[in-house]
């Protein structure tokens, strides 16, 4: 089976370790960090646009992979829910002494409540282990999308990259 | 017969067309758009998804928000629509017929722009005329425009854009999908559409072709086989995967039978989904005053009908005299740079080469040299 990105839909580790918006372990260590797993050459930028702090830069030509300049991200998490690829988390090392924490956009219904304890899935969509809501924030600069905060053991931070979506409840009279 | 006179014809109220008339009717000129659907936006309503492309290009922002957008400005600046209103054919005289609701209308236009847009591959197999089987086209159209579940669970044929986009909208509306076939040995689309799908556990079959789809009455499931490098089945490796839908994203091929009417002369282009007309860098035809913008020139993607429309819609305007040729130049190469930047990366230089090629291939026709190009 071949790896990378064009051959399974995830991208290889060797290819998330060449993108420069995949930041490096030594930056993770300061806390809530953007971590963009963006590695095709694509026409698009809204993320460079979305981050105020100028932590993410592609430049004049739009195909350009985006860079993260760890030391200018905050974390704050706008590129999030601005990527339209959904292709960027932001990850949080220190969350806890247990757990780390790991905010992602999600677009299905229904949508999960603040304490919930759901199934948090890898790459692949196969559940790895449990994860805790922490947050479900909606804004109009979302434009839609809805940005997930979930805690998750601190061993799985790198591997955790959403969560399994919820049954829809079934209507009275169906 | 309704006779009726107009300086600029756009056929096709989609991303294109409604920037051509855009364009054309900001410079001063007088527009009608007639659509033969009874909502204008074409393919932008059913886009439910944020757009990619340059913040210029409204990334970030939903299809049917653009769509909504486009109509506003459309509206605003004055330019007609005509809805439900078929065009049956055009003379290389540049007069229209046109069919609204039962009246026939004579058009004579003084520029045509026709953005007819795209239609969708169908694939042939046993069991593909059962109820169950779609255009994953139409299966979006039937979620995202009418809210109706089209099943439970999906096969996508393709994993090109449109496939996993489609694939991705159908979890979005609560069916399954499960999965995605895909003749090629690698995926077609978008990484991260993909990796949208992956994270939801949809599973890909790379290197695979439907062999039949299963059920009596209607889809009860989908026999898959792996094929070789040359897309030959391989005995013995079926599959079977339940499903109650067949969705097929297989391509789209331009809808340029107008144009064909209008004696324009063709190209042979399978990258852009094979015939597609002569134009020049206005997005004028071998007939003079026929322009032609989006999927029906090669299908691309939205952002590139946009400017591709905007282009016409300039064109058009500077060729009845609303635009100097200084402020025309001027546009057109703002437009340009921006198609030139959508056509860039490794997804869009081989259509930037194709559409040089397709320039080129003008040229040569005007001084005489082109033989037109055949189906290897």
């Amino acid at each position: 089976m071949k790896e990378g990105i064009l051959f399974t839909g995830v991208p290889s580790p060797a290819e998330l370790a060449a993108s420069p918006g995949f930041p490096d372990p030594v930056f993770r260590e300061k806390g809530r960090i953007a971590v963009i797993e963006c590695v095709q050459e694509i026409p698009c930028n809204p993320c460079e646009g979305a981050c105020k702090w100028g932590a993410i830069q592609i430049g004049d030509h739009i195909t350009n992979l985006p860079a993260l300049i760890p030391e200018k991200c905050t974390g704050c998490g706008i590129c999030i829910a601005n990527c339209p690829g959904l292709a960027i988390t932001v990850i949080d090392n220190n969350f806890s002494e247990t757990e780390s924490s790991i905010d992602f956009p999600f677009e299905y219904l229904p949508l999960p409540k603040v304490g919930d304890v759901v199934e948090a899935v890898n790459r692949m969509g196969e559940s790895v282990c449990r994860g805790r809501i922490l947050a479900v924030k909606r804004s109009k600069a979302f434009v839609g999308t809805t940005v997930v905060s979930m805690a998750v053991p601190k061993e799985y931070q790198d591997i955790v990259r959403s969560m399994k979506r919820l049954p829809i409840p079934e209507k009275e009279g169906e | 017969m309704k006779q009726m006179e107009v300086e600029v014809v756009v056929i096709g109220a989609g991303p294109a067309g409604l920037s051509a008339a855009c364009q054309a009717r900001m410079a001063g000129a007088q527009v009608l758009v007639i659509d033969e659907n009874n909502q204008p936006g074409g393919q932008l309503f059913k886009q439910i998804h944020k757009f990619f492309g340059s913040r210029e290009h409204q990334a970030g922002v939903r299809g049917y928000e653009i769509g909504q957008k486009l109509l506003e400005k459309t509206i605003a600046c004055g330019a007609s629509v005509m809805l439900d209103s078929l065009v049956y054919g055009i003379q290389p005289d540049l007069t229209l017929g046109v069919i609204k609701k039962g009246e026939n209308i004579a058009l004579k236009a003084q520029k045509i722009i026709v953005a007819t847009g795209a239609k969708e591959n169908y694939l042939p197999f046993p069991g593909s005329t059962l109820p169950g089987v779609m255009g994953a086209g139409a299966a979006q159209t039937m979620i995202n425009v009418n809210r109706v579940l089209p099943g439970k669970r999906a096969v996508m044929m393709g994993s090109g854009n449109v496939g996993l986009i489609v694939s991705y909208q159908l979890m979005q509306a609560g069916a399954e999908v499960a999965a995605i076939v895909e003749g090629a040995p690698c995926i077609g689309g978008y990484g991260v559409h993909a990796g949208k799908i992956r994270r939801a556990g949809v599973p890909f079959y790379l290197g695979y072709t439907v062999k039949r789809a299963l059920g009596e009455q209607s889809v009860e499931g989908v026999e898959i086989i792996q094929v070789n490098e040359r897309f030959q089945p391989i005995p013995g490796t079926e599959k079977l995967l339940k499903a109650d839908t067949i969705c097929l994203a297989v391509g789209l091929n331009p809808m340029n039978e107008l144009l064909w009417q209008a004696g324009c002369h063709f190209d042979f282009i399978p990258a852009f989904g094979g015939h597609v007309p002569l134009h020049d860098s206005n997005m004028e035809t071998t007939i003079c005053g026929v322009y032609a913008a989006g999927d029906a020139t090669g299908v691309e993607e939205a952002s590139s009908a946009m400017e591709e429309g905007n282009l016409a819609g300039v064109a058009a305007a500077e060729a009845l005299g609303y635009l100097s040729y200084e402020e025309a130049a001027c546009k057109k190469a703002e437009i340009q740079h921006r198609l030139d930047t959508l056509r860039d990366g490794p997804f869009g230089q081989k259509r930037r080469a194709f559409k040089e090629q397709q320039l080129a291939d003008m040229k040569a026709f005007d001084q005489g040299s082109f033989m037109g190009r055949m189906q290897a």
